[in-house]
């Protein structure tokens, strides 16, 4: 049901995937090698005490030399409390680092999707971002801190183990190495199964997230209607899916560990065996053996946890993938290498030049071949039917869409041609829909404008007519819900346009921006609107007349193009297509009884 | 819940401030309620395990068997060193084969029991996450609009995902490692008393140690786990609204902004999770150092004895191997109380919101409505959705069959009067009847057959256009659903859409134009053909002829229904039999829309202004 695009999972498996994790490891390269070396040399510690223990017995007790025993019990006391010291440091270390890698990559994905394209978003599913950034970060963090640190930890220890069972009693330590082999290849093509499995329990994740968020933000209509039945039965089919994934990626998980637990044991019975030969024929001391047991047993561990370590080095590889393909979205709405601002006069002259667009896969333009010329300081009204493309081309102005053809320009610059952060302050939208945010009405007000003062924002609020947020209970600083849900929607929608004309913008572009008020608040929001209107040049999206006279001229937008131009009254009395959008209803009184 | 004092300049570093001051916040916490919290997320937890308690039984017998058979291998070896060495160089190989022989079998045994373990485990731990997320996900949609009004839908979603997936890492590791580790530590404890008695003892001295360390860890880590959770939704519901508004964010320049503010609130969830972890970095230490301690006194204590004659050398050698499995797993019950910690707090946050009493509930002896006919009655009702009264007494009585208009000021309190008749919420007083029941002694089936309004702001879910209208009477055919496509005019655009029907809306329905949008959610109350409709501005984006082809349609519509409709194109009243005019929450007039025009009251007042204001 949802677009979002999901690249089916090859089965490339591969771990490099990972390295794309570099750039945001590498500010804490220091703090990661602290980590490892921590850990590394706490695993060098624990050796120590089976060795200790060897001697123990090989020594003083075969001796029975009792002073013997306390420099080696000094020795195992402080490799003990080495131990301990350097797995606090290793956690501090991997606090330290993979929380603030965590931290930047979290950042850096929402930074990232705060300056993709509304054509990127238009797309994605939301509850798919939100849970890249969120648990596939988290992945990381843990992949980052722990995963990888023991990965390599464990490699080594275990490479280090064999070396040392090799030189303690070399056929015995051939025979553990050659163990090996089986193993890995049987791990290796459980692995990549594991990676494909777990891309699709996050894809699934993704899934549910956007149904909830979609369950939870449609609360009025799934209520009005009564459907709470039809949305459960929706989430539920896709949390059994998910269960069903997960106990896929279970069962493979369960089939590596326990291979990796299998496979110690069975080595360890074949050193018991070829250890009594080896004594037997003298090749090997009892002590020998024991150390040569002890010496295995360390590796038990390390060897255990390859399963589980490699299994999660596949699953933050499919997470990297999922975060990598937000990251690598190309930024289609961004500056031109080298723009430097323009001068803009204000109010700034607005045309549009041929300018033609059509969404992404969609055949048919919406918009093809649109010229319009306002002039400075004039306003100039867009009317159309539901549907023709007012609000598109209202969005092409700021850039939140780039045409496909022909080109707009603001006092003769191509929008394009302009820094996005210029071109957008020097735009103000109000959107057909009143989008709040829940914080203060101030900030809401001021969006993109930190620097205005009380007295603009009080500006604008006589302007919009919103001068009901002082009775609010905290004023300015009350906060209003998401999507400004305790306002009732005429505030909301003044709310909007207050932002918009805040500062005085030289370009203003209004989306509708009365359909929400009645009659007498409307008409005192065009007395107010009409004074700012003078002073800045004006795109106005108009249904109804007493909008459309705000406009110095009028365009009618229909089949992607302007097909009149003119004032209202000139186009009232020549255009048949205009009278039949705008005109009376007083046909509808006539034919109703 | 204590209701915060207003001082609009709290949080005085001006980073705070953007948020502005509410009269509550949900999250605070006053002292003292984190015990009753604690007892809440364990209730929970139990009662989510509860179903599963014979699983549970099982998992830890397999465990138990497990660990026997993983134990096995030390001990056997021990006995491989102590009694098969010395047989086969004395010539006999058996004790060797069968010694070997019992280690493979152990190995096998453990193997296959493993698997069991991790595939059933998995099976309960997935089995409880999903009643959780249905429960919850249920239980939020029964709550009130005006909990998700004060809850947020970011915190919402925080809930059903972020905490959600907090107790699945509890489930995932949780179940396997502290079943493991405390089988492996209470088995090996065993063998070890039993292996030597003192030495044994000497081992267990390491315990109030252990003991007191863990309880310094719980202290604290309650708060600190509490803390990571709160700030986590900060940064989701950040992060939601954002993303929600993207179009106003990049068109007002917000992203430098949003960027400090993200980043801050990142930086506070990475502070409380280091305070977290910082705590766990010194309890696994203090618990091997503890450990290591055992061990070297251990060691020490042995080497006498085997000098004395007391104990074996392969004694010692398999009490030494014990040790480790005993502390090492210690290791994995620190971690899993880890995990615990973290996943109770989540649970803390998931049973506040099952705890919340769906106040607009249904009843529990309902009053049976089989056709209602569509009388509306508001009697002696007020309202208001926080202290300030917004209805402050309303008396209104539309008879079945009505249609009627409802036109005032902004902000004058009309789409309230019309949440309360679609009962989204419960007056504060007073009651609102259908068809002579009051509407909370209907059940929610039949109140919604009854009674559907169509809301100012017209959401669409992702899904075809078909999807969304047939919403309103899913199962509805393909006919149906362009039936009421084409009553109200919405037909022609959508047949002109490359898929027609099967167009994908995308999110929130942002392929379709706002007008088009309203034609949808409009065909979708169209079809779920209710006997009272209620029309909040549902023509408010629609161009004059739309609208027109739209009012056709309800005309034919609202014929024999009761209509609620709120528009401030009195075009809308001309359909109308009978128009209210709000003020300030009050019906200033009432009265048959020729008459009120031709009055000298507010709608005449009204009526000519808009009828000045076209053309
Ligand atoms: N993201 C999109 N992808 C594809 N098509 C789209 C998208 N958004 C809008 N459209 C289509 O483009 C056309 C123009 O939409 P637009 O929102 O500009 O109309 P409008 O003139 O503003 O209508 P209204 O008066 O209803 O607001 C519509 O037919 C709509 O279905
Ligand atoms: N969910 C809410 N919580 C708190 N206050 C609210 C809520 N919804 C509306 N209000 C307040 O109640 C009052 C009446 O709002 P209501 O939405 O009923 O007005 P309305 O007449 O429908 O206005 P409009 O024509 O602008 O839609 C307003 O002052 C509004 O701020
Ligand atoms: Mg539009």
């Amino acid at each position: 049901m949802t677009t979002s695009p999901r690249p089916v999972p090859d089965d490339r498996g591969r771990l490099s995937a990972l390295l794309r994790l570099w750039p945001f490891a590498r500010p804490y390269r220091g703090l990661i090698a602290v980590t490892f070396s921590a850990a590394l040399l706490a695993t060098l510690a624990q050796l120590a005490i089976p060795l200790i223990t060897a001697a123990v017995v090989d020594g003083p007790i075969a001796d029975g030399d009792r002073g013997g025993l306390v420099p080696l019990l000094a020795l195992a006391l402080l490799f003990g409390v080495a131990e301990a010291s350097l797995f606090f440091v290793r956690r501090w270390a991997m606090n330290s680092s993979c929380l603030r890698i965590e931290r930047d990559l979290r950042d850096t994905v929402y930074q990232r999707l705060q300056r993709l394209p509304v054509a990127f978003h238009d797309r994605w599913a939301s509850g798919q971002l939100l849970s890249r950034a969120t648990t596939d970060v988290s992945t990381v963090r843990r992949f980052v801190g722990f995963v990888a640190v023991f990965l390599a930890v464990n490699l080594i220890t275990c490479v280090v183990v064999l070396v040392l069972l090799l030189v303690t009693y070399w056929p015995l330590g051939l025979a553990v190495l050659l163990t090996t082999v089986p193993l890995s290849a049987l791990a290796l093509r459980w692995e990549r199964r594991y990676n494909i499995q777990s891309r699709l329990v996050q894809d699934e994740q993704g899934e549910l997230a956007t149904d909830v968020e979609e369950a939870i933000q449609g609360i009025r209509v799934v209520k009005s209607l009564g459907r709470s039945r039809l949305v459960f039965d929706r989430y539920d089919a896709k949390a059994t899916r998910l269960r069903r994934l997960e106990l896929d990626k279970v069962r493979t998980l369960a089939l590596l560990w326990s291979i990796f637990e299998l496979h110690p044991q069975v080595t360890l019975a074949v050193i018991l065996v070829g250890g009594a030969v080896a004594v037997n024929t003298g090749a090997l001391t009892v002590g020998g053996l024991v150390a040569f047991v002890a010496l295995f047993t360390v590796l038990l561990w390390p060897i255990l946890s390859l399963g589980f370590l490699f299994a999660f080095a596949q699953e933050t590889a499919s997470a990297c993938d999922r975060i990598g393909e937000l990251l690598d979205a190309p930024l289609t709405v961004t500056d031109r290498p080298g723009v430097v601002p323009a001068d803009l006069g204000s109010p700034a002259r607005l045309r549009f030049e041929d300018v033609g667009f059509s969404y992404a896969g969609s055949a048919s333009p919406v918009l093809d071949g649109v010229d319009l010329d306002v002039a400075p300081g004039e306003t100039v009204a867009v009317v159309g039917a539901t549907g023709s493309g007012k609000t598109t081309l209202t969005a092409l102005v700021g850039r939140l869409f780039d045409v496909t053809a022909g080109r707009i320009t603001v006092d003769g610059v191509d929008v394009r041609d302009l820094p996005l952060a210029q071109l957008r302050s020097v735009v103000a939208t109000a959107f057909e829909d009143a989008t709040l945010f829940s914080m203060s009405v101030r900030e809401n007000i001021t969006l993109g404008r930190p620097g205005a003062t009380d007295a603009d924002v009080e500006e604008a609020l006589q302007v919009a007519q919103a001068e009901f947020v002082h009775d609010l209970p905290w004023g300015l600083d009350t906060r209003i819900g998401e999507q400004g849900l305790s306002l009732s929607g005429g505030q909301r929608q003044r709310l909007a346009l207050a932002r918009a004309v805040l500062g005085r913008p030289s370009v203003l572009v209004l989306d509708d921006p009365l359909s929400a008020l009645d009659v007498h608040t409307e008409a005192l929001v065009e007395r107010a609107l009409r004074d700012i209107l003078a002073a800045t040049t004006a795109l106005v999206v108009a249904h109804r007349a007493s909008t459309v006279l705000l406009a110095d001229r009028v365009a009618l937008l229909a089949g992607g193009r302007i097909v009149a131009l003119g004032t209202h009254s000139e186009l009232l009395a020549e255009v048949p297509g205009y009278r039949e959008l705008l005109a009376q209803d007083s046909e509808l009184a006539e034919a109703l009884p | 819940m204590t209701a915060q004092t207003p001082s609009p300049g709290h949080g005085t570093d001006g980073q705070e401030n953007w948020r502005g001051v509410a009269a509550e916040n949900a999250d605070d916490l006053s002292a003292g309620a984190g015990v009753f919290l604690r007892a809440r997320s364990r209730r929970l937890l139990g009662e989510l395990l509860a179903p599963h308690r014979r699983s549970l039984w099982g998992l830890l017998f397999t465990i138990t068997v497990q660990n026997l058979a993983w134990l096995a291998g030390p001990f056997l070896i021990g006995v491989g060193i102590d009694v098969a060495v010395p047989a086969l160089i004395g010539g006999n190989a058996w004790p060797l084969v069968w010694i070997t022989a019992a280690m493979l079998g152990a190995a096998v045994l453990d193997t296959v029991l493993r698997f069991v373990f991790l595939t059933w485990s998995g099976r309960v731990g997935q089995a409880v996450l999903l009643t959780l997320r249905r429960r919850v996900f249920t239980h939020v949609q029964r709550l009130p609009l005006s909990f998700h009004e004060r809850y947020t839908s970011g915190k919402t979603i925080s809930r059903l995902t972020s905490d959600v997936e907090a107790l699945a890492e509890l489930l995932d590791e949780g179940l396997d490692s502290l079943v493991t580790a405390l089988f492996s530590v209470l088995t090996i404890g065993v063998v070890l008393i039993v292996l030597d008695p003192p030495l044994g003892l000497v081992a267990l001295l390491g315990f109030p140690a252990l003991f007191w360390v863990a309880r310094w860890f719980h202290q604290n880590s309650t708060a600190a786990y509490r803390r990571t959770r709160e700030s986590i939704t900060a940064v989701i519901v950040q992060f939601t609204e954002t993303l929600g508004g993207i179009r106003a964010v990049q068109a007002f320049r917000r992203e430098p902004r949003n960027d400090e503010l993200h980043a801050q609130l990142n930086e506070d969830n990475r502070r409380a999770q280091d305070r977290a972890f910082w705590l766990i970095a010194v309890f696994v230490p203090a618990v091997t150092l503890i450990g290591n301690l055992v061990t070297v006194a251990v060691l020490g204590y042995g080497a006498l004895r085997v000098m004395d004659g007391d104990l074996a050398v392969g004694t010692l050698v398999s009490f030494l191997l014990y040790l480790r499995r005993f502390f090492d797993p210690l290791q994995d019950v620190a971690m899993f109380y880890n995990s615990y910690q973290s996943a109770s707090a989540a649970l803390e946050k998931l049973s506040g919101v099952l705890e919340e009493r769906p106040t607009v509930a249904e009843p529990s002896d309902p009053l049976p409505l089989d056709d209602a006919r569509g009388e509306l009655v508001f009697d002696d009702v007020r309202f208001g959705y926080t202290d300030r009264t917004v209805l402050p007494h309303l008396d209104l009585a539309v008879p079945a069959g009505q249609t009627v208009a409802l036109v005032g000021a902004t902000g004058a309190g009309k789409s309230t009067l019309a949440r309360l008749a679609a009962r989204f919420y419960d007056p504060v007083a007073g009651v609102v009847r259908l068809d002579g029941v009051p509407l909370d002694r209907l059940t929610d089936d039949d109140l919604r057959r009854a009674v559907v309004m169509v809301t100012q702001e017209s959401f669409l879910f992702s899904g075809t256009i078909a999807d969304n209208i047939a919403f309103g009477r899913p199962g509805a055919d393909r006919a149906e659903i362009e039936a009421a496509a084409r009553a109200i005019g919405a037909h022609e655009f959508i047949a002109s859409l490359p898929k027609g029907y099967d167009t994908d809306v995308h999110r929130r329905g942002g392929r379709l134009s706002a007008g088009q949008r309203q034609l949808v959610s409009f065909a979708r109350a169209f079809l779920a053909d209710p006997a009272v409709l209620i029309l909040d501005e549902a023509t408010s984006s629609l161009d004059v002829p739309s609208e027109r082809l739209v009012q056709r349609g309800l005309q034919t519509l609202l014929a024999d229904r009761t209509a609620l409709i709120i528009a401030h194109r009195l075009s809308t009243v001309e359909i109308a039999d009978r128009v209210l005019v709000m003020e300030e929450g009050r019906i200033v007039e009432d009265g048959f829309p020729a008459e009120l025009v031709a009055g000298t009251g507010r709608f005449a007042g009204l009526h000519r202004a808009w009828a000045d204001s076209l053309v």
